[in-house]
């Protein structure tokens, strides 16, 4: 291995791991902000409760999303100084703009909200909340808009002298059509994960206790939680197609890679299942659906998608010797389980829902251990999804105009990209198992008990009253 | 004006803010095993920090990403340039960033203690290397003619860099202590009232050998009207620490560190890295900038988005604003 590949390897861990957070980050934001707006619209201390409750559990999470993200923003000027180069004139912008509009807002409410509970009016206590949660989302869009010109790069032009990527149309590059498809499907995704979490932590103390007092509120988390994802499901699917759509227009080969059609067909069969030679240029045992792929790439039944070996032809001619050919059992298999996994997660949500119909307490142990796995399954369908989206686009950094390998740090020795790299997972490694230990020993613990609001003794003023919130 | 000079100037201000508001909270966080006897003092020196720490690292972020997005070559060669260092910065700020977070979420003192010591650790380390990178982006580094970096590990380390990360460690204790003296009530104030008396004084001391020391590298005449005001205001802030005029000693540092950086950017002028060999490879506000159609959309989104920001955060610091101490700490 050489620096190029372990500085791949570094941005493929380091990315991976911290959109493990991120999902949870926006969607659970979102999810308590509208808990605690049903709480102040009703005064229903169930909802104050799973508010701090599901609270926590966002907090715990919300770190890690944190500083993973620190690295990210530093990655590309260390391991690809010179895609950092060749980009920065459009590419640093939405990254500019994500941490002035959106990360201020987030961090800065995310404070008040953690220990505003005595110091704000509810109203603006409520707000806080939002905020952050606004500015989870609206981080989404600025660094969806970034990847997405790595994807699709529109408005800019390279300048013959410097040999650099410049800006000419900054609009077309906040609305680049890639973007617009992948913000509600990465959104989709997200709500996913975080719909799953309240239906499994809710479910799994519903069916253990039925009879608690907390038992209600946990009912009502279940139901918010499995319709949340029953709809993020249902959005996925929908992005997703006209995303598919897009892809085949601006990324054929990464389409055809989906697929492993090595020859151009019309129409074409979507394949369930492949077993292929190793290298992914013969297949032994398939099973195909035909004219499916015909009608989620192209929207016709009939339509014609291109191969891999048409493809490989074009691109040669267009750009020079040398594979353009991503690697094919990853893409086609990231592909499957992103779809497949996502799939069954709606399928667990919708059981839960059913299960709990007009009353009912739902007592299958299946349904439980099934609720339990479920947020695992959004989560590696994400990850899945973006291992797709990023190897399915190889070996380009920016597609059509830069190489993977073209991009890669200079100055940067093999044994510091190493050390970096065998830092950060070790790191990362030690402090996910943290995670989720306490995510699970909060989980367990349950709805907290409200602290009443004391009431001020007569011989100590406001000033001395403890805060309702410290670390 | 042009729009690189606009940009350099702006780049500077985010630097300035993220060290006067991360630097007190690297201070507090140094200053933990050293002014907080007791978990429960810990946790009032925690607390101080705990709503606003992480508003002030997304200055950091801003200064990164508005680096990238203004002068991708100085992001580019810097970042991959200072590789090691910035690794380790970055482990720093990851540990540290969880700490304050889960330090709390076990209630057993073995689990604190660990999370305490990752917080002062965590602390520590960003407030040298921050100094010895600053250093070495002010003294300049070997650079090619392809602006690219050509050193090893051990040319950032030369005596002036690290009398850099000295001197910044030591602005930042006596920044956080002075912070810490005027958010708190009790012992712990009185502790750290007294220890920025004693560590102002290391704090002069280096500062003016590293100040003085820069400008015998590098120097114009703003730069040294900036070291002259910084001299000043740590004077001053001394003077108003004994007096126990706490709000007054507070901002005496953080002028200070305003006036230390400003000095830094102006003795740097129109440079934006060096090059210590080929002069051809120094990177300069003309050959590092972005064009200016780029640096044109990013002024109208500063200029827009950088006062809300101020207000937010203005307020954020407005509302807890109150002092605290021991009695104001829950149990656990």
């Amino acid at each position: 291995m050489d620096a190029l590949d372990i500085a791949r390897w570094q941005f493929g861990v380091t990315t991976v791991y911290h959109f493990l957070f991120v999902p949870l980050t926006i969607g659970l934001s979102a999810l308590v902000a509208i808990l605690q707006t049903v709480w102040y619209r009703t005064g229903d201390e169930r909802y104050l409760r799973l508010t701090k409750f599901y609270g926590k559990l966002l907090l715990i999470n919300f770190a890690m999303g944190v500083v993973t993200g620190i690295v990210q923003e530093f990655q590309f000027g260390m391991n690809w100084s010179d895609y950092s180069r060749f980009v920065g004139d459009i590419f640093g912008a939405p990254l500019a703009i994500e941490a002035l509009l959106a990360f201020f807002l987030e961090s800065t409410f995310l404070g008040l909200w953690i220990f505003g509970w005595d110091r704000l009016p509810k109203r603006l206590h409520l707000a806080s909340i939002w905020a952050v949660a606004i500015g989870t989302n609206l981080s989404a869009y600025f660094i969806l808009a970034a990847n997405s010109w790595m994807q699709h790069p529109v408005g800019y032009r390279v300048n013959p002298e410097t040999g650099r990527a410049e800006l000419t149309d900054f609009i077309a590059v906040l609305t680049n059509k890639v973007t617009l498809a992948t913000f509600p499907h990465t959104l989709a995704g997200c709500f996913l994960v975080a719909g799953s979490l309240l239906l499994a932590v809710s479910l799994w103390h519903l069916v253990r206790r039925p009879h608690h007092p907390d038992a209600a509120a946990h009912r009502a988390a279940v139901r918010f939680g499995g319709w949340v994802s029953l709809l993020a499901a249902a959005a996925v699917v929908i992005s997703g197609d006209i995303q598919s759509k897009i892809m085949t227009e601006v990324q054929p080969m990464k389409m055809a890679a989906a697929e492993a059609l090595y020859d151009t067909e019309s129409p074409a069969p979507f394949s369930v299942f492949t077993i292929g030679s190793l290298d992914g240029s013969r297949e032994i045992i398939a099973i195909k659906i035909p004219y499916l792929l015909s009608w989620l790439a192209t929207g016709d039944v009939n339509g014609e998608v291109k191969g891999i070996n048409d493809l490989q032809a074009q691109f040669a001619a267009q750009y020079g010797p040398g594979s353009y050919v991503p690697m094919i059992p990853v893409a086609y298999w990231s592909f499957r389980l992103m779809i497949g996994l996502g799939v069954v997660a709606a399928l667990i949500a919708a059981w839960a829902l059913w299960a709990q119909r007009r009353g009912r307490i739902p007592t299958s142990r299946w349904l439980v251990r099934a609720g339990v796995i479920m947020p695992l399954l959004p989560l590696a369908a994400n990850t899945f999804g973006w291992i797709f989206a990023e190897m399915g686009r190889q070996p380009w950094i920016v597609y059509g105009e830069m190489l993977t390998r073209d991009g890669v740090s200079r100055a940067v020795t093999t044994g510091e990209v190493l050390t970096s790299f065998t830092a950060f997972t070790l790191i990362y490694a030690v402090l996910a198992i943290i995670e989720v230990h306490l995510l699970i020993r909060y989980a367990k613990a349950g709805l907290p008990d409200l602290t009443p609001v004391a009431e001020p003794a007569p011989e100590t003023d406001d000033e001395d009253r403890p805060l309702a919130f410290a670390y | 004006m042009d729009l690189p000079t606009i940009w350099f100037l702006l780049i500077a201000v985010l630097f300035t803010g993220y060290f006067i508001l991360e630097g007190f909270d690297f201070g507090v966080g140094m200053l933990l095993p050293v002014l907080g006897r007791t978990d429960r003092e810990r946790r009032v020196l925690i607390n101080t920090i705990g709503p606003v720490w992480d508003g002030n690292e997304v200055w950091l972020l801003t200064a990164g990403g508005a680096m990238f997005a203004a002068f991708p070559e100085w992001y580019a060669t810097l970042f991959s340039g200072f590789y090691l260092p910035l690794l380790v910065i970055l482990m720093a700020l990851i540990v540290r960033g969880v700490a304050f977070e889960y330090r709390t979420k076990r209630p057993e003192l073995s689990w604190k203690a660990r999370w305490d010591k990752a917080i002062a650790i965590g602390s520590w380390i960003p407030a040298v290397l921050w100094g010895v990178a600053v250093a070495n982006i002010v003294r300049g580094v070997p650079l090619d003619a392809n602006h690219e970096y050509v050193g090893g590990l051990v040319d950032l380390l030369h005596p002036y860099a690290l009398l850099g990360g000295l001197t910044t460690a030591a602005l930042f204790l006596t920044h956080g202590a002075l912070f810490i003296s005027l958010k708190t009530v009790g012992d712990i104030q009185q502790r750290a009232t007294r220890f920025a008396r004693r560590s102002g004084v290391v704090t002069a001391a280096l500062a003016v050998a590293f100040l003085g020391s820069t400008m015998a590298i590098r120097t114009s005449p703003a730069a040294i009207a900036f070291t002259v005001v910084a001299a000043l205001a740590l004077l001053g802030a001394l003077v108003a620490n004994r007096l126990h005029r706490d709000g007054w000693a507070f901002t005496g540092t953080a002028v200070t560190i305003a006036c230390a950086v400003a000095a830094l950017f102006a003795a740097l002028f129109p440079a934006v890295l060096p090059s210590t060999m080929d002069p051809a490879g120094t990177l300069t506000i003309d050959n590092a900038a972005s064009t200016d159609y780029t640096l044109t959309i990013m002024s109208w989104v500063a200029v827009l988005l950088t006062p809300v920001v101020l207000a937010y955060q203005g307020w954020t610091y407005w509302v807890f604003r109150k002092r605290i101490g021991v009695a104001h700490i829950p149990d656990d």
